[in-house]
């Protein structure tokens, strides 16, 4: 590679250092790399959102390449008039919700004591959490548990399992460590406050930050889940939306029995309905995690250092 | 143990032990200590009852797999069995197959995808505009916070051999439409839409590492005349090797626990030869068999969790002998 000296500066005017020849193509090319792998991840997301809103016909000509052909929210319709569907709707939405509020509960009432360096037996405590993240049970023993709990077909089994991350917890006790200072505490002890008040009046509103990525971590890992419904509910009611689509996207064809009428005309037309249906669903069952994370994600990516450090 | 040093980072407070030990009179005994810090116990309280419940009450259970478990009895009173069910794994006649496959589909993953994020993020770090840095960042990262269900309904719709737009894509370029889920072709549909899934994720904490390097040693190197591509070898790749190590021991601990719903989810009677793997395995014996054998599924479970913290530590002990890098 060529190298090219700096100029000697003159006493007049400093000069900045000339940049070797090579770099500037280096930047091109990087720029270029980046730029197709950024479209190529965003890509199929926006294909599969225009799909949902072209027309079957179009899809199936392969018209759609980028935007939406014959635009038409019919399948957006048909999932809102299907009760099926709105009801695992409203089930991933409880399921996200509950969990968001509950797993956030535990985390910052294991985070906060075990970030108190006045604690007795704060190590043992940490470690009494560690364990269990690199010895862990399996789903049978698991499943067994929530059996002999009773939970088997109740919107606690999907709640209750695997509500509370030891992952989230060191970070968010690391979070506490740093931004209360032990000054504020003997502040508040020369006060005459107990450590209850002073949790829940000083440590607390402090601690927005680290709650609100709790909350989001918990609903989106809620929101996205699948396996637990499917190994513990039978009852449909409450299946989450995750679950529903799994069940839709296995059947790769339309049952003709489903529809009734023999007419090959009418299953055809079906199908591509179905198809669409499916591309409206995969957008409904994404979108909000996507809408969500931008909100924390420059706190996901201090959690991911911090979390690095374990 | 890095939490010590993070915790070493952070000044003790006054009311910790104080440097002469305990025993400094009346006010510092631990009965004391402990009772003048009772409502932090009770803080913790409800996490601890959670632990117990959904994380030790399980680990407690692990015991079935040397037991002849049943429903009626529960985990305590079930008839020991010795290790009857481990055996019965090793000796079936799937055990082979599905040993490969697993370990076919995890050095594959760890091969393909181990160093890309590591060069996306060595690329993004020389990103000089802001923009479009975050730009890249934003929209790599949100494969990530997708399910599952979501990513592997987008391959199946539009990987379809039947008017799926690869597929169409292949024929008008006069190719014949393709299986991606068939048996020749699902490690690589399996591993490469994985790619697209974390490579961005990934990213963030070799980006985090390579925002800890100093400056200095940057701009040193310009005044010399090193090209970036020089500098990103020499100060950029040593520097977040320490962080690579750390990771790629964390990969080995988890080399058999491929991921497993992403596997069941892709799963089909045709490509089950090659992607039937230890996790779905287990699932099978106990929830898809018309008798639930329990015992079996925790043994075969089991004998994974064994098998993962031995290479865990092997890794370990290997990067300790060749990068005098390690985990604990």
């Amino acid at each position: 590679m060529a190298v090219t000296t700096a100029e000697a500066t003159t006493p007049r005017k400093a000069r900045r250092i000339a940049e070797p020849r090579g770099d500037r193509a280096f930047n091109i090319i990087n720029y270029t790399v980046l730029a197709v792998f950024t479209l190529s991840v965003l890509y199929p997301l926006i294909y599969v959102i225009s799909s949902s809103f072209s027309s079957a016909a179009a899809i199936n000509s392969g018209a759609v390449k980028f935007l939406p052909v014959g635009f038409n929210v019919d399948a957006y319709q048909t999932i809102l008039e299907s009760p099926r569907l709105v009801t695992g709707f409203m089930n991933s939405a409880i399921y996200a919700v509950a969990g968001g509020l509950l797993g956030t509960a535990l985390t910052v009432l294991a985070g906060y004591p075990l970030s108190r360096d006045d604690l007795p037996f704060r190590r043992v405590l940490t470690f009494f959490f560690l364990i269990p993240t690199l010895l862990s049970a399996g789903i049978i023993p698991t499943y067994i548990v929530v059996r002999q709990l009773g939970l088997l077909d109740t919107r606690w089994a999907i709640i209750l399992p695997g509500c509370m991350s030891v992952f989230n917890m060191i970070i968010t006790r690391t979070f506490y460590k740093i931004t209360v200072p032990s000054e504020m505490l003997e502040a508040a002890k020369v006060d005459g406050a107990s450590d209850f008040r002073f949790f829940f009046r000083i440590a607390l509103p402090l601690s927005k930050p680290i709650i609100a990525v709790n909350l989001l971590f918990y609903g989106i890992a809620q929101w996205n889940g699948w396996f637990s419904a499917f190994i513990y509910l039978t009852n449909a009611d409450l299946y989450p939306l995750q679950l529903v689509l799994r069940e839709i996207l296995a059947q790769s064809a339309v049952n003709p029995a489903q529809i009734g009428g023999p007419d090959v005309g009418e299953l055809l037309r079906r199908k591509e309905l179905f198809d669409k249906l499916k591309y409206a669903l995969i957008v409904i069952a994404m979108v909000p995690p996507l809408i969500a994370y931008p909100f924390v994600q420059k706190h996901f990516v201090k959690g991911a250092l911090i979390g690095s450090l374990k | 143990m890095a939490i010590e040093q993070l915790d070493a980072k952070i000044p003790a407070t006054p009311n910790g032990p104080s440097p002469r030990g305990l025993r400094t009179g009346y006010r510092h005994t631990l009965g004391r200590r402990m009772a003048r810090g009772w409502q932090l116990y009770v803080l913790l309280l409800p996490p601890t009852i959670y632990a117990i419940l959904f994380l030790y009450w399980p680990l407690y259970g692990l015991q079935i797999a040397f037991k002849n478990f049943s429903v009626a009895r529960g985990i305590t009173g079930s008839a020991w069995a010795g290790f009857k069910y481990v055996e019965q794994f090793l000796t079936s006649y799937q055990f082979w197959p599905i040993l490969k496959n697993t370990l076919i589909l995890n050095f594959y993953e760890l091969i393909a995808l181990f160093p890309l994020p590591i060069i996306l993020a060595l690329l993004l770090n020389t990103v000089r505009s802001n923009l479009y840095r975050r730009g890249v960042q934003l929209i790599t990262y949100a494969p990530h916070f997708i399910s599952t269900v979501v990513v592997v309904g987008i391959l199946i719709m539009l990987f379809s051999p039947s008017g799926g737009i690869v597929n169409q894509a292949i024929q008008f370029f006069g190719g014949q439409p393709t299986d991606f889920f068939s048996e020749s072709l699902f490690r690589h549909t399996y591993v490469w839409s994985g790619a697209w899934q974390t490579l961005g994720y990934s990213a963030i904490i070799y980006l985090a590492a390579l925002s800890g390097i100093d400056p200095q040693l940057h701009e040193a190197a310009k005044v010399d005349g090193a090209s970036l591509v020089k500098r990103i070898w020499h100060i950029d790749l040593p520097g977040i090797l320490p962080v690579t190590i750390t990771l790629l021991i964390l990969n080995m601990g988890s080399m058999l626990s491929v991921g497993f719903e992403k596997v069941l989810l892709m799963q089909n009677p045709l490509n089950l030869s090659v992607s039937e793997v230890i996790d779905t395995y287990s699932y099978r014996v106990a929830f898809v068999s018309a008798l639930p054998q329990y015992s079996y599924a925790t043994a075969i479970g089991l004998f994974k969790s064994v098998i993962a913290l031995s290479m865990l530590l092997l890794a370990n002990w290997l990067a300790r002998r060749v990068a005098k890098e390690s985990l604990f």
